[in-house]
């Protein structure tokens, strides 16, 4: 499956606190978590972000709590996909749960810049810079977390499983 | 090759004589938790998966603490959809308001995590349980909604780091100290996918208070669990409050370390973090004038007797500086009930702070203390992100309950031996 979109760049330890303010926690409602992603750190994200649009950031991305709405919030306002050089644990977890390609590649995070077209294979792992024609690989997903990815997030998986019992 | 002591959980829990770091694997869970937040998505997806029943009504745990007491209308919606889905799955560990606590210092309490336990929270702080010799991690929610349909999570087995601590912590020296400096010298993500485990004859000086808030703070070096050797103390802790067998489990000699650190504890002072990262920290000798408007005693990771002790020692016959708010907030009814027959409240009252029912509120910026505009707090929590307590610009300095009230009765953050004076 191939995605395509425009880059929108952050920094280090973005964490979930700017992702998705806590006091926007007392809903779970993607569509209004959405409305408010990345306010702390980039009050125009909202009215910027179009929809298939990539997020490209640095190391630790996700990091601090737990929550999904964090991973909710960026997958329902229209990101396709986020790019980092490394991500936080739980983060990286969740996304994978709730159906949020992400991919964790350092030449790709450090290389794009923000504005520039990028093209992503899930298939492969292969992304590559429209904007100057480069192509990074990232790392591949073990067999695992693929089939995990491949019932529709982790519910997907569990009822694949429980089926029958 | 042998294991280190997170690996020989998980590989008994797996049901295997032994994993490798980078493996994954499926563990058997000991205790599933989830807050207000985190529990209504979990609740949704658990729905989605068309299961009738939880795995085990005595393994969850649903504590309703962050936005508790509720604060507003949706929050109370909140608390009611999962009350309703605790009810109707016969939940026996849900914590109403009266019962509750803040979630990582209600369960050891309430004795549902013993050494050895497997854990998965949808909470980053679940990693407390650490202290106790136990696995324990944070999740998401769907990872929640799964372990309470199956009872099972998926791990990817952790390297390790290995801390090892040496002499005896000073007086104005607390867990928290120890956890902030080291989080200060391995970095936000110096402990990205691993496990902390924490040895060593230094351990003996420390409490399970200490020990607790220590294991908190994995999480802020982006480990995956923090985790102590168990020894009397521990064991002790694990009699008082549980009837749960439990298990010891101990690191191989020669399980591999992709790090090893010595602390020499002698040689530690009062920390602080710095805005707007738990690893930008100093030592209380390098602070330099900082005013606050605020002072926050409390939380997962500070809201222990233990800590209300020190608080009170330092504030006692003294008063709050008239520029700052001092809000005090008991972890669980137990501890507060306790504080309240030692006579802590007098002592905090008369010094003008105010005393509050246990609740998350102000550490996450929830309420009950929330900061304006360039506002700065001193707080006992665990988290200075930006606008982690309030607004974007407003700032939080991380440090323990004894630097947090001396910083309470000097107006801007201060070592608790400008204020104690034992001399007269
Ligand atoms: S006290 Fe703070 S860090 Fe601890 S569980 Fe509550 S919100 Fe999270």
């Amino acid at each position: 499956m191939e995605i395509r979109g425009k880059a929108i760049k952050y920094g280090d330890n973005v964490d979930t606190d700017v992702i998705i303010p806590a006091r926007y926690l007392n809903t779970s409602d993607p569509v209004e978590l959405a409305r408010h992603c990345m306010e702390d750190l980039d009050p125009d994200f909202a009215k910027k972000v179009r929809p298939g649009d990539i997020m490209v950031a640095g190391k630790n991305f996700g990091c601090g709590s737990s929550r999904e709405h964090a991973p909710i919030a960026i997958k329902a306002s229209g990101i396709s996909c986020v790019i980092a050089e490394t991500f936080a644990r739980i983060f990286y977890r969740n996304s994978i749960n709730i159906g949020l390609p992400i991919l964790e590649c350092p030449e790709a995070a450090k290389d794009i810049s923000d504005g520039d077209e990028v093209a992503v294979d899930l298939g492969t792992g292969k992304i590559t810079n429209l904007s100057n024609g480069r192509t990074y690989v990232s790392m591949p997903f073990p067999d695992f977390i693929k089939e995990i990815i491949e019932s529709d997030g982790l519910i997907g998986y569990v009822k694949k499983q429980t089926a029958g019992k | 090759m042998g294991m280190t002591m997170t690996q020989k959980i998980l590989a008994d829990h797996a049901g295997m004589d032994k994993v490798v770091a980078g493996q994954l694997i499926k563990a058997r869970l000991d205790m599933v938790l989830g807050n207000d937040i985190t529990t209504p998505v979990a609740v949704k997806e658990f729905r989605k998966i068309g299961a009738k029943k939880v795995f085990d009504v005595n393994k969850i745990a649903i504590v309703p603490d962050h936005f508790t007491p509720n604060k507003d209308i949706k929050s109370a919606e909140q608390v009611k959809y999962i009350r309703e889905f605790a009810r109707e799955m016969g939940i026996v560990n849900f914590f109403e308001v009266g019962q509750m606590g803040v979630e990582h210092a209600l369960l050891p309490e309430k004795g549902l995590v013993v050494p050895g336990d497997v854990v998965i929270g949808a909470d980053s702080h679940t990693c407390t349980y650490g202290a106790l010799g136990a696995f324990s991690t944070g999740v998401g929610s769907t990872d929640m909604a799964a372990g309470m349909a199956t009872g099972e999570a998926w791990f990817k087995v952790p390297e390790a780091i290995k801390f090892v601590l040496k002499g005896k912590k000073g007086k104005w020296v607390s867990g928290k100290d120890i956890i902030l400096h080291i989080i200060g010298m391995i970095g936000v993500d110096g402990a990205l996918y691993k496990s902390m485990e924490f040895s060593g004859e230094g351990l003996s000086c420390l409490s399970m208070d200490d020990r607790f808030s220590m294991a908190n703070m994995a999480i802020e070096a982006g480990g995956k669990n923090g985790i102590f050797d168990v020894d009397e103390k521990t064991i002790e802790y694990a009699k008082e409050h549980s009837t749960k067998p439990y298990k010891i489990y101990k690191a191989d000699d020669d399980a591999e370390y992709v790090e090893t650190y010595e602390i020499d504890l002698g040689t530690l002072r009062p920390t602080v973090a710095f805005p707007h990262l738990p690893e930008n920290t100093k030592t209380i000798d390098e602070v330099g004038d900082i005013k606050i408007d605020q002072v926050v005693i409390g939380s997962c990771t500070n809201g222990r007797i233990e800590d209300l002790r020190i608080a009170a020692e330092v504030l006692k016959g003294r008063k709050v500086h008239p520029d700052v708010r001092c809000i005090i907030i008991p972890a669980t009814q137990k501890i507060w009930k306790q504080a309240m027959l030692e006579g802590l409240f007098e002592i905090f009252i008369d010094a003008g702070a105010a005393v509050s029912t246990p609740t998350c509120g102000p550490c996450l910026g929830g309420h009950m203390g929330i900061l304006a505009k360039g506002e700065r707090a001193v707080a006992t929590t665990n988290r200075n992100f930006i606008g982690r307590m309030g607004h974007p610009e407003s700032e939080v300095y991380l440090a323990s309950p004894a630097v947090a009230a001396a910083s309470a009765v000097m107006g801007k953050i201060a070592s608790p031996e400008e204020v104690v004076d034992y001399g007269d």
